[in-house]
């Protein structure tokens, strides 16, 4: 078996509206190996939800993304505020996101709902005050 | 119908560096997620958003073409990123509304 290739980003937590850098370099990187575009769609805009949220939230964080034989993992990590209620935050609508990023264009609350709808599985690790990992997969096969 | 040929129906070119893709469908919505939830790749997304983001998301969702409503215009820096992204953007007068009725008869 060969070694799963891995793409990490540094996600600028300063920089509001140059996010986006680190999922559009993925799909440079996918679009190179010759993935499906409809697979390169599915990843590249969860990642896209994933980076505006830890921007939007957590001041940044790191991005993970490797390439495995049989699927797509995405591991978005912050040592943001945490998740107080996931269950609430996975409903399509509920934002925390303040006024000015609603100007932009965000804080629909569709952020969550938007990485589960894209992927095939997906996986919340949060503690408040500490962070919040996010492991998503999106299978190849 | 391809980008292009909306040129034809009185949408102006703001940056078109791929005039040859095609259009097989319509999203309008100014929410980013939204779009990038509801909208599907070939679409035209109709919006008057114009900050970067918008090139972004147009990126990540596989557009066919950006078209701003009510006569939004686009910086020079973000008409250069959209180029730079292969973004098509085309812009119009009208409304969202009627831009929809319009693409609605030329796509039937």
């Amino acid at each position: 078996m060969s070694d799963a290739l891995v793409f990490h980003f540094d996600v600028d937590g300063e920089n509001f509206t140059s996010a986006g850098q680190a999922s559009t370099a993925v799909k440079r990187n996918l679009r190179q190996l010759g993935l499906p575009p409809e697979i390169i769609r599915r990843v590249s805009i969860a990642m896209y939800e994933g980076e505006i949220n830890m921007v939007i939230h957590a001041n940044g964080g790191d991005a993970d993304v490797i390439v495995h034989e049989d699927c797509i993992e995405i591991i978005l990590a912050d040592k943001g505020p945490g998740i107080k209620d996931i269950s609430l935050a996975m409903q399509e609508g509920y934002s925390t996101a303040p006024d000015n990023i609603r100007s932009l264009g965000f804080g629909a609350g569709m952020g969550l709902p938007n990485m589960k709808r894209y992927t095939d599985s997906m996986n919340i690790e949060t503690e408040l005050g500490v962070g919040t990992t996010i492991t998503m997969k999106v299978n190849l096969t | 119908m391809t980008v292009e040929g909306l040129l034809e129906h009185g949408f102006s070119p703001v940056a078109m560096p791929d005039g040859s893709r095609t259009i097989d469908g319509v999203y309008i919505g100014d929410l980013l997620s939204w779009v990038m939830g509801r909208a599907q790749m070939d679409n035209a997304w109709i919006t008057i958003m114009s900050n970067n983001n918008v090139i972004a998301v147009a990126s990540l969702a596989d557009t066919s073409c950006v078209i701003l409503a009510e006569g939004v215009e686009l910086s020079q820096d973000l008409k250069d990123l959209a180029m730079a992204k292969d973004i098509n953007v085309l812009s119009s007068p009208k409304s969202a509304y009627e831009i929809a009725v319009t693409l609605s008869g030329l796509l039937a």
